[in-house]
């Protein structure tokens, strides 16, 4: 809140005028990835092999050619991988979120031998790098049954534990006791106490650690890859994944199309609530 | 996070009838069952599976149905006990040429991306018109996906060397330098948030008072605001420490370990540009019988960034509580 | 000790939980397999005919088909196939096709699945060394019945047979003979790698007023590649005389290698420094557009030439000449990489089903009609006779008593992981061609085989 009141100057100083030319500038840099994704997914393949960096001109413009194409490119509807995407997405983070935030309360509340174990395991878990228990992880997975996007949020959920019950068990600790004892008095039991009047507590917590969790899981390639049945179910990440050198065609046309549709909604949702996230990361990290 | 609610007068209330541990604990199957099953089958299990698989020869891991038990099912494929052996197969020229791209990489990109992330967060918080712009425009990388910023650099890359007649997998600096660009551009803005929330959090008066004792720009900023803002790099530095140690998907789209390189004195292939994770999965689809000697690398990978992380965490927190 | 007897209780409960689930997931696992569900998802979009699946009754037998598809250019037709034998049958067909370059991948982690593959490919004697175990015996089998001739099986050292050659395959140079006589020479004027050299020199120098140059690119991304780093590497590897699998190679006969390789980059419109990107569908644009008289590949490519306008007339293949002793007297290169296994883990069922759909697809009359279309030459007797140009071209040299050559890259220790390192070195060389990159080549092949053979059997 302290950038709200101004430093020393009453106006906009010659230096800052300076410095706002130059963080425009190295904006426009910082986005030429993806303006080279936007203009080359209306290009002729030949035409992104020549100069990739070139605008599209009259012969290489090819309107929605691209777009068209990428639907069906790669030997697997687009629009189901989107799906899928959402789905593993929505559901993952949403059982995270839940599930989490009780069992961390849970734990901050009730201090057993069994919370405490639990708590130091979550803890353990999240210095342990994914290729530790990928191996594994795809066997039981697939001995479980659990192979399909409906039934991966409970691997998200069980990979993702640790850091989730970590940072809302340090937020819960924050909590003082007087208010829930409040809402006992009142008749409350455990179950109301905590949805009436921890978690409405919790929304902050909830924001960031559902921003980090959906960062991660919809980005998330090699868990889905190794869990998954491929031939059925691909995430975003993997289908992009497959389109190189696949199947003996290589389409950058198409290809950027599909990279660019798959990271239009996130950037939508972006700018509508940007706010939240960048306040979701400070508070994460500075948590974290 | 302080604004919460005044303490009430509480002292005299938690006599009378409240929600006591053991009514919460009866609970439990509902607040901690699902989450604690979960955890056992999507880490505990797992960990322990990998930890017995890296002292096996296996093609297909088998713990019957009971998931714990090596070898419980008869009928399945039998996997072979060998002791440590998969260890001492594990640090081979690749492993080694992989452990060595990765710490260089590890110290390059921390440096790099605290920097830059610092310098941007510490321009974007003076007074300047566009700033929340900027800032909107620095995070945006980090939404997209390792695969799909692999690919998009993959294209940039390429499209710049051409011009030089070269391509990025012709040797293996290109490599190292595109990884460390991409994860850069990914990263920074990320880092740029932490930094801008711990500036922000450094009170005008302590910089007004450093200005009236005569302190300039540099003195202020060395002697006042970097101190002030060390949690933030001790959680940046932890961050981009582990993220370089873990990273796999940026890898594997950009260049995918390539070039490959013969090393004659160790008989081995060497994936110059690949760094431990994406070793840890090649190894693995060498050959069926490499998933031993690739899950034991996993474990020696844990530990590595077990190892890493508790001693940085150590490290800052003695720092910070000196000061 | 309250919360020690808990902490008991919820061990056990745990336990209990995944003895269950376990137990449940060997239960349901046939039943899924006879529900038709999920035959939609296994068919790509733009399947056009209605799949009846829904209403037909489940097969008694109950066994359902899972095929990991080593060839990237048949999976279009064959997850037609599939739904075709899913609607006449009702039995599920999956089908799931391995990016190119990257089937070991794709069967080591399917196999350790619990729905594994029960079709699966294999390649060579190597590869059979590798998955012996899951490759059932097919001695007498019906599908084994259906066999015109042994020749391009695989069989274990007991003598077993492994895994059954299903298609044979040739391949050399691909010829747009009209642009041939366009340049005026023609096909009787390349008797050897000399004479295909003058041929190609010549073309390249007069490329700009004949339109059209003589090699298309070489190029050398994955989707490419494995025409140099499997086929053409083929040549040195019989001229040397491997015939088996053994542990390391001379690579005496390298040169023929780098003959061929100089003659294709530096003939070719395409910029030899711009190859590491060249894909597949770029090399055979070049030749179906008329922009280069020759093009490396194989019989397969047939289909695709023909529907691309070509005409039998414009086509033709010869060998692949690269300056070897006696190659006057060389046919094409031919043999097979596409051996089927069945997996011997998969249930009765399965088996049962997996023997069946085979046979389906080389002995129904339009199932093994497209069958043979797409694969060229194969080894059944029930299958209608080729009607692909190249196929006879190559069976007109056999008949003029020529002979053909083996395919040697079939004795390749760890096939993937040794083409990734010989193209990778390939790209450097023909950006550079400089003897220090060509050694580098030669390092690849002849260490690098070493060090592969070492890693598969070490």
């Amino acid at each position: 809140m302290a950038k709200k009141t101004p430093r020393i100057g009453k106006k906009y100083t010659v230096g800052s005028t300076i410095l706002t030319a130059f963080f425009t500038v190295l904006c426009l840099v910082w986005l030429i990835p993806i303006i080279e994704v936007f203009i080359n997914a209306f290009k002729h393949n030949n035409a992104i092999n020549l100069d990739a960096f070139a605008l599209p001109t009259k012969e290489t413009f090819v309107g929605f050619a691209n777009f068209v194409k990428g639907f069906t490119f790669g030997n697997y509807p687009f629009v189901k991988s989107l799906l899928y995407s959402l789905i593993i997405t929505v559901s993952s983070v949403a059982l995270i979120l839940l599930f989490c935030s009780m069992t961390a309360w849970y734990i901050a509340r009730v201090g057993s031998v069994f919370s405490k174990i639990f708590y130091y395991l979550c803890l353990f878990s999240m210095i342990v790098p994914f290729q530790m228990v990928m191996f594994a992880l795809s066997y039981t997975v697939d001995r479980l049954g659990l192979n399909t996007p409906y039934t991966i949020p409970v691997v998200y959920l069980g990979f993702g534990a640790g850091l989730a019950i970590f940072m809302f068990v340090g937020f819960v600790k924050g909590i003082p006791l007087d208010i829930e004892e409040a809402a006992s008095i009142d008749g409350c039991g455990p179950v109301r106490t905590y949805f009436k009047v921890v978690l409405p507590m919790l929304k902050p917590t909830l924001i960031s650690v559902g921003i980090l969790e959906l960062m991660w899981v919809w980005n998330d390639y090699l868990l889905p890859y190794l869990v998954l049945d491929i031939n059925e179910y691909r995430t975003i990440p993997i289908h992009v994944q497959y389109l190189k050198g696949s199947y003996g065609t290589v389409d950058l046309g198409a290809t950027m199309a599909i990279i660019l549709m798959s990271i239009l909604p996130i950037i939508i949702v972006y700018m509508f609530c940007q706010k939240h996230i960048i306040k979701g990361v400070a508070a994460g990290a500075v948590k974290g | 996070m302080g604004k919460n609610v005044p303490a009430a007068s509480g002292r005299a209330l938690r006599l009378r009838r409240h929600n006591s541990k053991s009514t919460i604990k009866r609970w439990f199957p509902l607040f901690v069952l699902p989450t604690f099953l979960c955890f056992i089958i999507g880490f505990v299990l797992p960990f322990y599976q990998g930890i017995t698989l890296s002292t096996y020869n296996f093609t297909v891991p088998n713990f019957g149905d009971t998931l714990v038990i090596p070898n419980a099912d008869a009928s399945a494929v039998q996997m072979e006990s060998v002791g440590l052996q998969n260890y001492e197969k594990a640090l081979d020229a690749g492993f080694m040429n992989a452990f060595w791209n990765t710490a260089s990489f590890a110290i390059v990109s921390i440096v790099l991306i605290n920097v830059v992330a610092f310098a941007i967060a510490y321009a974007l918080t003076q007074k300047m018109r566009g700033s929340n712009v900027f800032r909107t425009v620095f995070f945006m990388p980090n939404l997209i996906g390792g695969v799909v910023l692999g690919y998009i650099w993959n294209l940039i890359f390429g499209a710049i060397l051409q011009e030089y007649g070269t391509y990025l997998t012709a040797n293996a600096t290109y490599g190292f330098w595109g990884l460390v660009i991409l994860v850069a551009w990914q990263q920074i803005g990320y880092m740029m948030i932490i930094y801008i929330a711990g500036l922000q959090a450094v009170s005008e008066d302590m910089l007004e008072a450093a200005r009236i004792d005569g302190a300039n720009g540099w003195q202020s900023l060395f002697r006042v605001i970097i101190p002030n803002v060390m949690p933030s790099i001790t959680i940046c530095t932890f961050l981009t420490l582990t993220n370089s140690f873990k990273m796999f998907d940026q890898n594997l789209a950009l260049t995918g370990g390539l070039p490959q390189i013969i090393d004659k004195e160790a008989m081995a292939k060497i994936n110059s540009t690949e760094l431990l994770a994406l070793n840890i999965f090649s190894t693995y689809n060498t050959s069926k019988n490499h998933h031993g000697v690739a899950q034991a690398k996993a474990v020696i990978f844990f530990v590595l960034v077990a190892v890493l992380a508790l001693t940085q965490q150590w490290a800052t927190r003695r720092k910070e509580v000196q000061q | 000790m309250k919360k020690i007897i808990a902490l008991v209780l919820v061990a056990m409960m745990v336990i209990g939980v995944f003895a269950g689930c376990a137990e449940e997931e060997t239960k349901t696992t046939e039943p899924k397999a006879t529900t038709p569900a999920g035959t939609e998802d296994t068919t790509p979009a733009g399947t056009e005919d209605p799949t009846p699946s829904e209403s037909e009754p489940a097969v008694v037998s109950g066994g359902s088909v899972y095929y990991l598809n080593f060839k990237p250019e048949f999976d279009e037709a064959l997850q037609q196939l599939a739904a075709d034998y899913t609607a006449e049958t009702g039995v599920e067909v999956k089908i799931l096709t391995a990016a190119s370059g990257g089937y070991s991948d794709a069967l080591n982690s399917e196999m350790a699945k619990s729905d594994a593959p029960t079709i699966f490919n294999i390649g060579n004697l190597a590869g059979l060394a590798d998955w012996d175990e899951y490759a059932l015996d097919l001695t007498d089998t019906a599908i084994a019945a259906e066999l015109a001739t042994n020749d391009f099986n695989l069989y274990n050292e007991a003598g077993e047979l492994k895994a059954i050659g299903n298609c044979y395959e040739s391949f050399g140079i691909i010829v747009n003979t009209e642009l041939l006589e366009q340049a005026g020479y023609t096909l009787a004027d390349i008797t050897n790698f000399e004479s295909l050299k003058t041929v190609a020199e010549d073309i390249t120098a007069r490329s700009e007023e004949l339109g059209f140059c003589a090699f298309s690119a070489a190029g050398l991304d994955g989707s490419s590649s494995w025409r140099f780093s499997g086929h053409l590497a083929t040549l040195p590897l019989h001229y040397e005389g491997v015939n088996t699998n053994v542990a390391e190679i001379t690579g005496e006969k390298i040169d023929l290698f780098k003959n061929v390789w100089d003659l294709y980059i530096n003939n070719s419109s395409a910029d030899p420094k711009a190859l590491s990107t060249g894909t597949g569908d770029e090399s055979t644009a070049m030749f179906k557009e008329g922009k280069a008289v020759f093009y490396q590949n194989g019989t397969w490519e047939y289909a695709g030439l023909i529907e691309a306008g070509m005409t039998d007339e414009q086509l033709a293949m010869i060998p692949i000449y690269c300056g070897a002793e006696g190659e006057e007297n060389a046919a094409l290169c031919s043999g097979t990489e596409n051996c089927w296994a069945i997996n011997a883990k998969a249930s009765e069922e399965d088996i049962q089903a997996s023997i069946d759909f085979l046979v389906w697809l080389v002995t129904d009359e339009e199932a093994s009609a497209t069958y043979v279309e797409q694969l060229g030459a194969v080894p059944f007797k029930n299958c209608p006779a080729s009607s692909n140009k190249f196929v006879a071209d190559g069976n007109a040299m056999l008949a003029e008593g020529k002979t053909s050559i083996s395919w040697a890259f079939n004795y390749t220790p760890n096939v993937d992981s040794w083409r990734a390192g010989v193209v990778t070195a390939l790209t450097a060389y023909s950006a550079d061609q400089s003897e220090a990159n060509w050694q580098a080549v030669v390092d690849a092949f002849v260490t690098g085989w070493a060090i592969e053979y070492a890693a598969v059997n070490g």
